[in-house]
């Protein structure tokens, strides 16, 4: 399956958006680490939806608006990257920093949402447990903390490193720092307003995440009660990239669960 | 030539195994390390050696900021800057600086410097920093704002300082209704503003901007760097249209002086290197977060990381005139040579530095102030 780059101009931001497949639409939004390249989960979604791999203002390829301040302006920003693309009954799907945007939309608006996939999602505050600190890790440990099993990690850290990957890992990690440093990958008023969210929801968690303890689920779980919530069996905080068969299966079960 | 007596204030009685086991003594070295019998030791031993600064001719002496490490026990310049405008008489005091960003209202800091300001009749040099990319781990203040929050903070503190209130200020980060600074400062227009810094191009561009004209100090840097720097700062100020005067420059710089060279380096040694490779000592993210530099600076401190972040033995810090030791003959000498090359009008010396005991810091202070230190001010 081939994804073709392509750039849209959406609130004044020229965005990096892959497209690849065909059925359904399904947006992708990635976490702090970004999205440079297509990953096998991504391939195999694109077998059943048209899948869509933008890349966040301020991340990758696109631009940094000078209206990035925070998590809400992403939020607003995909409900009009929705709108302009004119895409309906998406399936939602975002990995940590990235669910947390799809959290925000979700409260805002589900008018165009078919349904919400929340992989390991950052967003609200688990009282008497912290999120790794990845802000002071280097590179070679944050790749040890963000995988259960070490081959991914050293996969990871066996990329080459050049002029571009090195200026875009830094863009990536100074937009994270924009959005998430304080309070620390949460927004405290995002909890008021979750039921507001109308659209089936299923919660994806690792069982070893190391940089949002399994304790984060628990309190989703309260806090979304019509929620489903699975497991994944050794799987870090990426259980899409380390079991992306499992992962797939579970999207696919899923959406044809609301259908 | 001004001559100002810095103080770092370091917890000199750090066990100095744990803190290398550690890693660092920034951010999360446990506080158990620190006991309080022997801080209250510390800090009257410190106080008295800044209060002997006058005594001895220093024009100024100076305190600064730092927060939740063994480095500075000084997390509020406002409480030593407080003691000695009541202990002193002539000195002028200077807060070098207070971190702007981290404080939660600059409204704060235009009120404690004013009051010590009007307390010590007109002494102050204020200093403004934002403190530096560790503070912003244990703060929580996002990196990423630390610019636009310094540069909002300052103004409001100006502003604060010399237009009459009540009028109202409204920012991105700040918005005041009434402004109305009682007691407004000693001095006229407002007390003397001095920027500290590692060396950066948009901290010399702003500071030398016609508008503010502040005093640029480029601390603990090796002296190409400090030369460099100072350089850049009187280029940018000549781009402005204005020819930067001495007084418009500064250097602050660890020193040692004793009989001998040798004798020196031999006392200096273990405390000068406790000083840079035991309290300086952070890692790569610790010391710059996303933001707190441009990418561009982060980038260049990367390349050069083995080498800022290896350990520097004594005898490589003289050579990189990161510290000047010797005898006060040697001393003097460095100094006049710096001096005929950079021509900056202001030396901050920082005679006490990591470990270094009670008696050597105050001979080092007498042999610097008696033998060197004369010599210097005559220097213009």
């Amino acid at each position: 399956m081939s994804f073709r780059q392509s750039f849209v101009e959406i609130d004044g931001c020229r965005t990096s958006l892959r497209r690849g497949g065909s059925g359904a639409p399904l947006l992708f939004l990635h976490g702090a680490s970004g999205a440079p390249a297509i990953l096998p989960f991504m391939e195999k979604l694109a077998q059943r939806f048209e899948v869509l791999v933008p890349e966040h203002p301020g991340y990758g390829f696109s631009d940094e608006p000078e209206w990035l301040d925070n998590i809400h302006d992403l939020a607003y920003f995909y409900l009009d990257f929705l709108k302009q693309l004119d895409l309906e009954n998406v399936t939602l799907v975002g990995s940590s920093l990235g669910g947390w945007i799809a959290l925000e939309m979700a409260v805002r608006d589900t008018s165009r949402l078919r349904a919400l996939v929340l992989v390991s999602p950052a967003g609200i505050r688990a009282p008497g447990l912290q999120p790794a600190d990845t802000f002071l890790m280097s590179p070679e440990e944050l790749a040890r903390q963000l995988f259960h099993d070490p081959k991914f990690a050293q996969a990871r850290l066996a990329e080459p490193v050049t002029p571009e990957s090195v200026d875009t890992s830094l863009k990536n990690r100074h937009a994270t720092a924009r959005l998430a440093w304080e309070p620390r990958l949460h927004d405290p008023h995002l909890q008021k307003w979750l039921h507001r969210i109308d659209v089936p929801v299923q919660l994806i968690w690792g069982d070893q995440d190391r940089i949002l303890p399994l304790g984060f689920l628990d309190i989703f779980r309260k806090l979304m009660p019509s929620a489903k919530a699975a497991v994944v069996k050794d799987a870090g905080h990426l259980p899409h990239v380390e079991k992306s068969e499992e992962f797939c299966d579970l999207v696919t079960r899923f959406v044809q669960g609301v259908a | 030539m001004n001559l100002v007596l810095f103080h770092l204030m370091p917890y000199a009685e750090l066990d100095l195994d744990a803190a290398r086991k550690h890693g660092t003594v920034w951010v999360h070295l446990p506080n158990r390390h620190f006991d309080p019998h022997k801080g209250h030791q510390l800090y009257n031993r410190y106080l008295d050696e800044l209060e002997y600064g006058e005594e001895l001719g220093f024009d100024a002496v100076s305190v600064n900021e730092h927060h939740q490490t063994a480095y500075g026990l000084m997390p509020s310049p406002i409480v030593t800057a407080s003691t000695l405008a009541r202990r002193t008489k002539r000195v002028k005091i200077c807060i070098l600086g207070s971190a702007l960003p981290l404080r939660e209202h600059p409204l704060t800091v235009a009120e404690e410097h004013a009051m010590i300001d009007v307390i010590s009749g007109g002494r102050l040099i204020s200093g403004f920093v934002r403190g530096i990319g560790a503070e912003y781990h244990t703060f929580g203040v996002n990196p990423t704002i630390s610019h636009e929050r310094f540069h909002e903070a300052h103004d409001l503190i100006v502003r604060a300082w010399t237009e009459p209130g009540p009028f109202s200020f409204e920012g991105k980060h700040y918005n005041v209704r009434y402004v109305n600074l009682w007691p407004r400062p000693y001095q006229k227009p407002h007390p003397p503003i001095w920027i500290p810094s590692q060396g950066s191009k948009e901290t010399i561009d702003w500071a030398s901007h016609p508008d503010r004209r502040y005093p640029y100090l480029q601390t603990f840097s090796p002296v190409k760097v400090v030369e460099r720097y100072l350089k850049q700062y009187r280029a940018t100020a000549k781009g402005h249209g204005y020819e930067a005067p001495d007084g418009q420059l500064g250097w602050a710089v660890p020193v040692y002086v004793a009989d001998t060279d040798e004798r020196a380096r031999a006392e200096a040694k273990p405390h000068f290197e406790a000083f840079r490779n035991v309290f300086v000592k952070m890692p790569l993210e610790m010391l710059l977060p996303p933001g707190y530099t441009s990418r561009e600076s982060l980038k260049n401190v990367m390349k050069a990381k083995a080498q800022m972040f290896g350990d520097v033995t004594i005898d490589q810090a003289i050579e990189l005139g990161l510290f000047v030791c010797g005898s006060a003959g040697t001393v003097r000498k460095a100094f006049e040579g710096h001096w005929q090359n950079m021509r900056f009008g202001n030396l901050l010396v920082m005679c006490q530095f990591g470990t270094l005991p009670a008696d050597l810091t105050r001979r080092n202070m007498e042999l610097f102030a008696r033998e060197v230190m004369p010599h210097l001010k005559q220097l213009q």
